[in-house]
């Protein structure tokens, strides 16, 4: 494993900057910046190792070029185990399937408002989050499904929340943008971009204070907070960055960079785009990784859980990556040039792996496709339970508005207005 | 000088028995205070010579409830030594800090976050000594920046701990409305009740002495639409330091609004532990004539403008609503329907403040019950200027109250 835990701790003497190799892209060129979307992209690994300004705290590098010496060695050296790559592979099938799904659902009237599908990035959840323990947190934005089924809630739970189903993992209260699941630490589903990030660094503070208050010495809790490279311009992510840093904290920023927030794209939007840099300003590594490739996002996100659960604080993770759909279903994504849809379409994680598993004799293209036949009767059965499950009564109306009831207050007769036989019907007076 | 009076607990056999006392202007008749055992409320009040007198009983209340005499704020020394009794003295903002620590000493997921609330004590010395006490991560100094840290309290209350978020001044919650409306508010309900959020917010806030605009604002008409969140109001060390254990203790996000003209009130309360109830108003004096709703420092203009009242001949009922969101409706509608006449004395705006919304839940309400309009005093729509002179007039005096119940009981 090449990242070794001094690569980042490494203070840098001050006023060391490598010079930036010639394949950096035409974005550094003012002239050119505005409009010319297309081009950050043209070379794939456009971030090289970059020393930066040492700060107070130890010196922080990017590493993804020593992800990429590794793969090279990947016939020598397999990157994973069978059962592991099944796992992966299986996982971003789901997440894949489940997000077409709801496409097709959404367009035949099961499913209303803002959708917000995950395609093409699935290697960013799965890489992460298939690392975790169930007690780690996860904590995301609108474009929350796949997290939610990464980390476990049953694809069912997923759908009948999106059918607005009083079986849904929210009751049908929460809705495509506000997935939550306390058995499976999924702490929200933000409609608001940036507005998770607090509740990530907040989760990440319990962690440590049932450690140091509460003495429970075991409590390695991590969290991750995933967003995109929209909200890396919001002062809810740099708030957080700071916090995180200064009580080391154990969570790990993941920015799903997929070049786009709606239809804003991330150049004209950004004064500095090369958002892992924004890391060692506040004291914590920052990291480049290829997000279309699942090994390396795990490799980096290995080694950061790790950093987290040693105590060592905060990481700064900036996946490249890609939606092969719309904003969100209500997006007719006609800005985006299409030679960059291809192009990203062309890295699909999902290929890239099963080419992976199948090359290097790790599994057969029948194995493969009996897991994607799982997922298919996985995914529909997800459907018909939905379907079939009960819209919400409306005694669910009042019901969770408070944790104590008591909180509607005293009504006229005196009595609290929640033992009033109407509050459980819903048509009581509040 | 101002005479402080609490009480708790409606009054419902309080007229007829000070009725059969003759009724001067200078005395108040009540019961004398109960032990901690005795299952009715009762209130009492020292006038500012400084007498002792019994006070009525009142309709049985909550249980907790234990009454001592109400202190004022400098004459009142004599008072307390004339009846021994138990309980200490103490200012309101070490009210609030007794109550907090009395808290985290009960349950180590008390936690409390905020811009100099550690090393520093607190900007109005609510939290001083704490942290050397319980230590940097229990009572955190946070950098500024409100939303944020906010959003952590709230983060940190869906994980199983329970924060305090103080803001330095209520004003600068102003930055944290986004996490406050949408996450603290709206977070149990739309995870389907799988989260709660046992979060405090609480600050200081209000008009003070020439604070300037910004800092004298009252954030408690911006936030009384969020659904899913409870709000009070604390005016006296007894109530400051029930509600905030109450808020403490309760699984719903609370915000507690206290006001920064108040901090140094004095009163004697009691020994034993005791929780004021979040949802219940507090009945501050009875009477016949008018009731008068109000919270925190108003209610002390209410009071000093009964005093004219009283010598004028009236008998207004003060009620502090203490709870802001939810409102009490039955010891507000009790009164209403004794009186018929209804004042709203607030230090909100005119412009959709805690007045409005209580002039509307009360005409839906109660609307059979009035003989004359409600009506509302509130400060005028205008950032609070810094010169005194304007300071003063944007908020309510109690001259104007006293004009505005001569022209309500006519």
């Amino acid at each position: 494993m090449s990242f070794s835990a001094t690569k980042f701790a490494q203070p840098l003497p001050l006023n060391t900057t490598s010079p930036r190799s010639n394949d950096k892209p035409i974005l550094l060129k003012t002239s050119s910046f505005l409009g010319s979307t297309h081009k950050l992209r043209s070379n794939p690994h456009p971030t090289k190792f970059n020393h930066s300004i040492s700060c107070r705290r130890s010196g922080v590098v990017a590493v993804s070029d020593v992800v990429k010496q590794k793969k090279v060695q990947s016939s020598t050296n397999l990157l994973i185990t069978k059962e592991e790559g099944l796992v992966l592979y299986e996982d971003m099938i789901l997440g894949r399937s489940f997000e077409d799904m709801c496409a097709q659902m959404y367009y035949r009237g099961k499913m209303f408002g803002f959708v917000h599908l995950y395609n093409g990035q699935e290697a960013v959840s799965t890489g992460f989050i298939k690392l975790l323990k169930k007690e780690d947190s996860v904590v995301s934005t609108y474009r929350d499904h796949v997290h939610a089924l990464s980390k476990g809630v049953p694809a069912r739970a997923v759908m009948s929340e999106l059918f607005g189903k009083t079986t849904g993992c929210c009751r049908g209260q929460g809705g495509s943008m506000h997935m939550f699941s306390k058995e499976h630490n999924i702490l929200g589903g933000f409609a608001f971009i940036g507005e998770g990030i607090p509740v990530a660094t907040g989760a990440a503070f319990t962690s440590k204070y049932r450690r140091e208050v509460l003495k429970e010495a075991d409590c390695d809790h991590v969290t991750l907070a995933f967003f995109g490279d929209g909200t890396c311009n919001n002062g809810q992510f740099f708030e957080c960055l700071n916090m995180a840093a200064l009580w080391k904290l154990p969570i790990i920023f993941v920015v799903e960079n997929n070049l786009w927030a709606i239809g804003m794209s991330h150049l004209r939007a950004t004064s500095d785009p090369e958002i892992w840099k924004k890391g060692p300003a506040f004291g914590m590594p920052g990291v480049h990784v290829d997000g279309m490739d699942v090994f390396k996002v795990r490799e980096v996100a290995k080694e950061a859980i790790g950093r987290a659960r040693r105590g060592e604080g905060p990481t700064l993770v900036e996946c490249e990556t890609y939606r092969f759909r719309g904003h969100s279903l209500a997006d007719p994504d006609e800005l985006r040039d299409p030679a960059e849809k291809a192009k990203y379409a062309a890295r699909d994680p999902i290929v890239a792996l099963k080419k992976y598993l199948v090359e290097n004799k790790l599994a057969s293209e029948q194995e493969l496709k009996t897991i994607e036949k799982k997922i298919d009767e996985v995914v529909e059965e997800a459907v018909e339970f939905a379907d079939v499950s009960p819209h919400p009564s409306r005694s669910q109306l009042l019901e969770n508005v408070f944790a104590d009831p008591k909180g509607f207050g005293i009504g006229p007769d005196g009595r609290y207005r929640c033992e009033d036989p109407k509050f459980t019907e819903g048509t009581a007076h509040v | 000088m101002a005479t402080i009076f609490r009480g708790l607990g409606a009054t419902t056999a309080l007229s007829a028995s000070s009725k059969s006392n003759s009724f001067d202007s200078n005395r108040f008749h009540f019961q004398s205070r109960r032990s901690l055992s005795a299952r009715k409320a009762t209130f009492l009040v020292v006038r500012s010579e400084g007498k002792l007198n019994p006070g009525l009983n009142s309709r049985a209340r909550r249980p907790d409830h234990f009454i001592a005499n109400a202190v004022a704020t400098k004459t009142d020394s004599s008072a307390a030594s004339t009846a021994s009794k138990p309980g200490h003295e103490l200012l309101l903002f070490e009210a609030l800090r007794e109550g907090l620590e009395e808290e985290m000493d009960r349950d180590p997921t008390v936690c409390v976050m905020g811009e100099d609330v550690g090393h520093y004590g607190g900007s109005y010395k609510v939290t001083k000594g704490l942290a050397t006490k319980y230590g940097d991560l229990r009572v955190l100094d946070t950098p500024i920046a409100e939303n944020s840290f906010t959003g952590m309290g709230i983060g940190a209350a869906m994980t199983g701990l329970r924060p305090i978020v103080e803001g330095m001044n209520m004003g600068f919650l102003l930055l944290a409305f986004n996490q406050i409306s949408n996450n603290c508010g709206m977070l149990h309900y739309t995870s389907g009740g799988q989260f709660k959020i046992p979060i405090v917010i609480r600050g200081p806030g209000g008009v003070g002495r020439q604070l300037g605009a910004e800092h004298s604002q009252r954030l408690e008409s911006y936030f009384q639409s969020i659904p899913g969140i409870q709000m009070v109001a604390c005016s006296t060390p007894y109530n400051a330091k029930g509600l905030m254990k109450a808020a403490i203790r309760s699984e719903n996000p609370v915000i507690l609004f206290e006001h920064v003209l108040l901090y140094n009130l004095k009163e004697r309360i009691p020994d034993e532990e005791y929780v004021c109830s979040l949802e219940e108003a507090e009945m501050v004096r009875p009477g016949e004539h008018v009731t008068i709703l109000t919270y925190s420092r108003m209610r002390y203009h209410v009071m000093q403008a009964a005093k004219t009242l009283v010598n004028k001949g009236y008998d207004p009922e003060v009620i502090d609503i203490r709870s802001l969101k939810p409102f009490d409706l039955k010891t507000i509608g009790d009164s209403v329907k004794k009186t018929h006449r209804v004042l709203i004395v607030e230090e909100c705006m005119r412009t959709g403040g805690i007045g409005a919304s209580l002039t509307a839940a009360i005409t839906e309400n109660f609307h059979d019950y009035l003989d004359a309009p409600i009506v509302c005093l509130s400060s005028q729509d205008v950032p609070t200027p810094y010169a005194g002179t304007l300071e003063e007039w944007t908020v309510v005096q109690p001259a104007q109250i006293v004009t505005a119940v001569e022209q309500l009981c006519q």
